[in-house]
């Protein structure tokens, strides 16, 4: 067989298996769509059984119900009560990440009558590792489509809603007033500060979730007149104190652990049961296999959004702009600066030109030296840019050492380009080192993804 | 004055990362007490070895850090005002946004 009839039957066997997933697909979400009306139905009858003609008539559970969450029953501190008390109960999970993911296939699991998904985002390869609700074969298709079809496989009994987009002011009221309990499993401040602020002119309890690299933090606000967000944070932070996953990293059991805690204190406040996490915060720091629960203030006085006197109402959270409130877009897409004049700047392309053309010059790599480890340009010299200002005769160094090994005429000499993962350090390093005379250096505009999107596309992104 | 103080959050990038920190502070000439608005410029000098704007804002933490003395929010010891006591606990942590 020539490759190319290999090529053609194997574009074949792919074009038929896509078709064979997508009806599988359509006949998953009919299958469940008819499970949950026959559940529906069957809740109706087991109302109106209890007292009648059944054997039967301890609860308003069905037998499936009593055999499906026995271990829940079993629990004298929770029992019959509060798994009715969960069944009967409404909770929404904002995010179905790192910290969505454990929340939503515990709150499926265990019951909760209508659990809601909100996310916009797609599933991707990077997300895998922490994301743990999503499979590989949904890589590219939206979260919430792949979060609630793992929580229906899971249980089929309850009733699963998916809200496929981006949370906003236009439509947060209309979300969330759907639901009893509010899980914040969000990944940036304006999306803390809107769902807070959202959940307090609404009345709802907020069960709030934050990890990042080895730490997480969890606690409750608005729940019975403890305090709210904006009580403990009245200013938001600037905003290069606010780190994302993608820049700095995280283990990926580590917003597990914390999404397993916001699932606890959703169930508990759900079936009422226990103390909740309110008036209090759990700091976890997984490297020295700490967790410590600390006490935290009161609801304020002052709070704009809580306090007794406040003026905030579901009017002013409509025309809120939370974006410049925090300074950051709500849809966290990574930060695009341009600090430099278009002739200090030039494309990847332009510098594939220049590698091919063998001029002389060197590659100044600023990201950090574990970043440097996990990939980089051949040749390229790694210098941090929180180092640079103490090592720049190393790229002096480097710089004569290009010029002499590719004998450059005296009067003209190796070029300084700046490199690093996305444009932005380089600028900043550009800017520092023209200040210092090095004037002729340039940055390569969008970096290592713009290398690997633009030249050379086997080149691995992180 | 023996004190242990804690960074977490990202804070302890600030201080050559390391987390806990076990210091003696002199309490100064004049004063009869600590308080945390001493230990607050105490730290800023002798801890804090990068991008201090990370840390305070004026005389007080940047919005953002939640300072707890003895694992309670120093909001209800009185802030700047709390005064410290020997083999004090105070921890300084910044909130995360990330999921």
């Amino acid at each position: 067989m020539s490759s190319e009839t290999q090529e053609a039957e194997a574009s074949r066997i792919r074009r038929q298996i896509n078709e064979l997933k997508q009806e599988r697909d359509t006949i998953d979400a009919k299958i469940s769509e008819l499970q949950s009306q026959l559940n529906h139905l069957h809740l109706k009858n087991g109302v109106v059984s209890n007292g009648g003609s059944s054997s039967h008539s301890s609860n308003a559970l069905e037998p499936h119900m009593i055999y499906r969450y026995s271990r829940h029953l079993l629990l004298p501190s929770f029992g019959v009560q509060g798994q009715e008390n969960l069944l009967n109960a409404s909770i929404l999970v904002v995010g179905a990440g790192g910290l969505g993911s454990p929340a939503l296939l515990y709150l499926a699991a265990c019951g909760v009558g209508r659990l809601g998904i909100v996310d916009h985002d797609v599933v991707e390869l990077n997300n895998m590792h922490r994301q743990i609700i999503h499979t590989e074969a949904y890589i590219g298709q939206p979260k919430v489509k792949s979060a609630a079809a793992a929580c229906r496989s899971i249980n089929s009994t309850i009733q699963i809603v998916e809200h496929q987009e981006a949370l906003r002011t236009s439509n947060a009221l209309e979300i969330l007033s759907q639901y009893d309990i509010i899980v914040d499993a969000t990944d940036n401040a304006p999306s803390r500060y809107m769902i807070n602020d959202c959940c307090v002119v609404l009345g709802k309890p907020l069960v709030s979730g934050a990890a990042l690299g080895l730490e997480g933090q969890l606690t409750v606000y608005n729940y019975n007149g403890g305090p709210c967000y904006r009580c403990l944070f009245p200013t938001p932070p600037p905003t290069t104190a606010c780190q994302r996953c993608a820049d700095s990293g995280v283990l990926g059991v580590v917003p597990g652990i914390i999404g397993c805690l916001q699932a606890l204190e959703a169930i508990k406040i759900a079936a009422s049961v226990g103390e909740i996490l309110s008036g209090r915060m759990l700091l976890f720091d997984a490297l020295s296999a700490r967790i410590r629960i600390v006490k935290i203030r009161g609801r304020s006085m002052q709070c704009e959004a809580c306090a007794e006197n406040t003026t905030f109402k579901q009017q002013q959270f409509q025309e809120f702009d939370y974006e410049n409130f925090t300074q950051t877009p709500l849809s966290v897409g990574p930060l695009r600066l341009n600090l430099l004049a278009t002739e200090s700047r030039i494309s990847s392309k332009e510098y594939s030109d220049i590698v091919h053309n063998k001029e002389p010059h060197v590659l100044l790599d600023v990201r950090p030296a574990h970043h440097f480890k996990i990939v980089s340009l051949t040749k390229s010299l790694n210098i941090p840019l929180s180092t640079l200002e103490t090592r720049l005769p190393e790229i002096s160094t480097a710089l004569k050492k290009e010029e002499e090994q590719k004998g450059v005429a005296s009067g003209s000499s190796a070029q300084l380009y700046v490199i690093c993962r996305r444009g932005n350090d380089s600028q900043r390093a550009v800017q520092y080192l023209q200040k210092m005379g090095y004037t002729s250096a340039k940055d390569i505009v969008g970096g290592l993804e713009s290398w690997a999107h633009n030249v050379d596309p086997s080149f691995p992104t992180y | 004055m023996q004190l242990t103080l804690e960074f977490g959050g990202g804070l302890e990038l600030l201080c050559d990362s390391k987390k806990i920190h076990n210091v003696n502070v002199e309490i100064q000439n004049g004063e009869d007490k600590l308080t945390m608005k001493d230990l607050l410029s105490w730290v800023r000098t002798n801890l804090i070895k990068e991008r201090p704007e990370m840390f305070m804002k004026g005389d007080t933490v940047r919005p953002g850090v939640l300072v707890l003395v003895n694992d309670c929010d120093w909001e209800l010891s009185g802030q700047l005002n709390t005064s410290l006591e020997e083999k004090d606990v105070v921890v300084f942590i910044s909130t995360l946004h990330g999921g």
